[in-house]
């Protein structure tokens, strides 16, 4: 019986990318000084863990290079070393090369030979340069040859439910064998009477003897997988008695090593056995959440059978009990639908924790000096959002190290602080996520832009734009200000693709800049794309879904609060403001609206851009819940429309994008 | 000879399909009879109502709630410009499945016709390219005629036909 090794791969590469973000995120904290002993010892047993897991996976380079990163790492940890800034850009650029080498594995790609080597002899180099006596990568490998005895007695019992876990004696012996020149006895003196004999259990127990040149943690690493199902004593059969004592020493060290490493390898495996089939994209959940969905599944059976029982045998003078269960019904799907939804729900530190690393990157690239300052790092987002909005952030801090922050030297000119600040925020507003990427750089300069929107023929000379239509300027394809392109950015690709992207989730992106103080970008994202709360109105035959969080209120007009703008814009007066008003069957040409004039129809509220309108429809239905769907994938987007829905009796209702509109009336 | 004799027994049997030909399903529009490849099509169904969709060309006639997919329906008509007539008891409404874009992305669209006839088969020597009419006649969605019992199939290219960018602009 030989397990299928392949299944579990996929959780090997998940928890490694992880393991391999968090000794990212240590080596960064380190090197801001803000580390403790509990920072290394986090980063070491990361790479341990990849170690360890590549082994028994059987990525023998990717277990070598860590191997020799962890010896570093050891020493560090002990004391032996101090971590120089130098150290840090080698065990920093050696991650990289782990994700290069695990995303080659996982993608079946080639790895690249030359670049591990590079990363491999800097590793070597650090640990070389030291005085220590303990060159302990080439040093452990000595030591251990000249240790290995020349033979092991190896006494092996497996319990008596040893085959029950899937487990195999006959495996562990072949592979002994393998190892070196074998012998050994069977002992059968538990094998019971053939009638008692239960195939299933395990009586046998072997002594073998091993010779040849094989080391204690070969041998353990055999055993690795049974030493929980069976007693294993490992002895050396050596005459040297101090040399035994040694090693006895040396392989207790190797023990708690060796059992370190296993742990985390055992618990990918047991993750694994719960999920049956790998899915192309997963999702970690918290097990609280986990929990609250059991209890409301629970409560929900509750609900039903209730509900069953009363229409069992059911006359009106229950109808009462009967509306009661419909309430709880309501309230517990509603529930279950929150949670599922919490499920995929991901803090935003998901996209905001590769940024440390790369402004440190830049920064030092530049020669500039930036510090990173996040905010909000636990708001949480859709989790197909947090994919998406990945590349646009990354180009905007780009942008704003490259373009915004100065050279320090510039910075103190203009009497600012030498080290320049870019500040990620997340928050919420309304029913929307607001992320900010705010710099103290020098600003964008709307002479310039506006220079270069002529020069490009997207604005034609003299024509008076507002800031933010110059701003936006900034987002078409090919306008890049940048005096001199450099790598990092300046070929002006990239912010068209940012709006496109922010866009494509239905956000917005706005740019207020002062010049000579900074900039400050801020994406406004929708919370969920799956499911919005709606309420729901006609327009003609027309049903139509507006969006609960753009609304305001709704108010049914009187003759009196209406005014005409210039004979042609119609106003509406609620308390004192003048609220523009637009009609849906105006915009959308629906011919058969009900309500001609303003007072036999109702007016919503609703903000967009911290502007109040009203819109105009013939009446309002109910509010409900409704699933966005996209009426891109099978059409087009249509001007203010959000996308689409199916309401309980299976026809479809069109969902207002209130923003959209404004811009259509506009 | 030995090798003609070889090739000859290797294609025999594939012949049922190659000597029939692709088959098409055949359906009316105002008198004429057009084809589609028979593996573009998904479903058919009897006409009901759809939901508008605002600011839309006159044959978009709205979107359908096909099992959880949000289909658009174009009536075929008013696509060719033909006269408009009634829908009826025999309208039907086709569910293809379109490749549109640069990017092959696949949809699924409803086109509404007067009646489905039959299924045909059209050997590719039978189709005969479409002739040119010059700028008064528009045929690029037609991508051979074929006879079928005496009378004119136009086969339409469903792709083209379909595509958002060519119907919409």
């Amino acid at each position: 019986m030989s397990i299928d090794m392949e299944q579990f791969h996929q959780v090997f590469f998940e928890e490694s990318f992880e393991g391999l973000d968090i000794m990212e995120t240590g080596l960064l904290n380190l090197d801001n000084g803000e580390a403790d002993d509990e920072e290394i010892n986090t980063i070491f047993r990361a790479a341990h863990s990849i170690k360890g897991g590549s082994g028994t996976f059987g990525f023998q380079s990717i277990a070598d290079f860590t191997h020799i990163m962890e010896t570093l790492l050891d020493e560090v940890r002990d004391g032996i070393r101090e971590l120089t800034h130098d150290g840090i850009n080698v065990l920093l650029k050696s991650v990289d090369c782990l994700r290069m080498m695990m995303t080659a594995e996982s993608d079946g790609g080639d790895i690249d030979d030359s670049e591990v080597k590079t990363n491999f002899d800097a590793l070597q180099n650090i640990l070389g340069s030291s005085d220590s006596p303990s060159d302990n990568s080439t040093a452990e490998v000595a030591d251990t040859t000249s240790d290995v005895p020349s033979a092991w007695k190896i006494s092996f019992s497996p319990h008596k439910n040893f085959m029950q876990f899937g487990n195999d004696p006959a495996r562990i012996i072949k592979e002994l064998a393998t190892m070196g020149q074998l012998t050994g006895h069977v002992d059968t003196k538990n094998v019971p009477d053939f009638v008692d004999l239960n195939p299933e259990n395990m009586f046998l127990s072997w002594d073998m003897e091993l010779k040849g040149n094989v080391t204690k943690e070969q041998i353990d690493d055999v055993f690795s997988w049974v030493e929980d199902e069976s007693d294993i004593s490992i002895t050396a059969l050596s005459k040297n008695k101090e040399k035994t004592q040694n090693t006895a020493k040396k392989s207790q060290d190797t023990k708690i090593k060796a059992a370190a490493s296993q742990a985390p390898v055992k618990s990918a495996a047991a993750d694994k056995k719960e999920k049956s089939a790998p899915a192309n994209s997963s999702i970690r959940v918290g097990i609280n959440k986990i929990d609250d969905l059991i209890n409301m599944v629970g409560e929900l059976v509750i609900t039903q059978s209730m509900l069953s029982m009363l229409g069992e045998d059911f006359n009106m003078t229950r109808l009462e009990k009967l509306q009661e269960g419909l309430i709880q019904l309501d309230r517990h799907t509603r529930e279950l639908q929150e949670s599922v939804m919490q499920i995929r729900m991901v803090p935003i530190s998901f996209t905001f924790s590769r940024f440390p690393r790369m402004v440190r990157d830049l920064s030092e690239k530049l020669d500039k000096k930036i510090q990173l300052v996040m905010h909000g790092e636990n708001t949480e987002l859709d989790k197909t959002v947090i994919e998406k909005i990945g590349d646009p952030l990354v180009h905007l801090v780009r942008n704003s190290i490259d373009h915004g922050i100065e050279m320090p030297e510039d910075r103190i000119a203009a009497g600012k602080p030498e080290t320049g600040t870019i500040q990620l925020n997340a928050f919420h507003r309304g029913g929307n996520i607001v992320i900010e990427i705010t710099d103290d750089g020098k600003g964008i300069d709307k002479d310039v832009i506006y220079n270069k929107g002529v020069e490009k023929g997207l604005v034609e000379a003299g024509s008076k734009l507002s800031d933010q239509q110059i701003y936006d300027l900034l987002f078409n394809p090919g306008f890049s200000t940048a005096t001199e392109i450099t790598d990092v950015s300046g070929r002006g690709v990239g912010m068209d693709v940012v709006k496109k992207n922010i866009m494509s989730l239905g956000g917005a992106i706005e740019t207020h800049s002062v010049k000579g103080q900074g900039s400050i970008f801020s994406i406004r994202l929708p919370l969920t794309l799956a499911i919005l709360d709606g309420q729901s109105v006609t327009v003609g035959a027309d049903n139509y879904i507006i969006p609960l969080v753009s609304i305001v209120e709704s108010v049914q007009p009187k003759k009196e609060q209406l005014n005409m703008v210039a004979g042609k814009g119609e106003t509406y007066k609620l308390r004192d403001e003048y609220l523009p008003i637009l009609r849906i069957c105006d915009l959308f040409n629906i011919p058969d609206a009900k309500a001609d004039k303003l007072e036999d129809g109702l007016l919503v509220v609703v903000e967009a851009d911290g502007k109040h309108f009203g819109v105009f429809v013939d009446d309002l239905l109910g509010q409900q819940q409704v699933v966005i769907k996209s009426l891109e994938s099978n059409y087009k987007r249509i001007e203010g429309i959000s996308g689409a829905t199916i309401l309980g009796d299976g026809s479809v209702a069109l969902i207002l994008d209130v923003p959209g509109l404004i811009r259509m009336s506009d | 000879m030995s090798t003609d004799v070889e090739s000859k027994v290797d294609e025999s049997p594939l012949d049922s399909d190659a000597e029939l030909g692709d088959e098409y399903l055949t359906f009316s529009l105002a008198d004429e009879e057009y084809g589609i490849d028979i593996l573009r099509v998904q479903e058919l169904r009897g006409w009901e109502m759809v939901t508008r969709i605002p600011n839309s060309p006159e044959f978009v006639k709205g979107v359908l709630n096909l099992r959880g997919a949000i289909v658009p329906i174009i009536d075929l008509r008013e696509r060719f410009n033909l006269s408009v007539s009634d829908y009826t008891e025999t309208t039907v409404v086709i569910v293809l499945s379109v490749n549109d874009g640069p990017d092959d992305n696949e949809r699924t669209m409803g086109v509404v016709v007067d009646s489905i006839s039959d299924v045909v088969h059209a050997k590719m020597s039978e189709i005969q390219a479409t002739p040119k009419f010059g700028s008064s006649l528009d045929t690029e969605y037609i991508s051979g005629l074929a006879d079928a019992d005496g009378k004119m199939l136009m086969l339409l290219n469903v792709d083209a036909m379909l595509s958002i960018s060519g119907m919409l602009g």
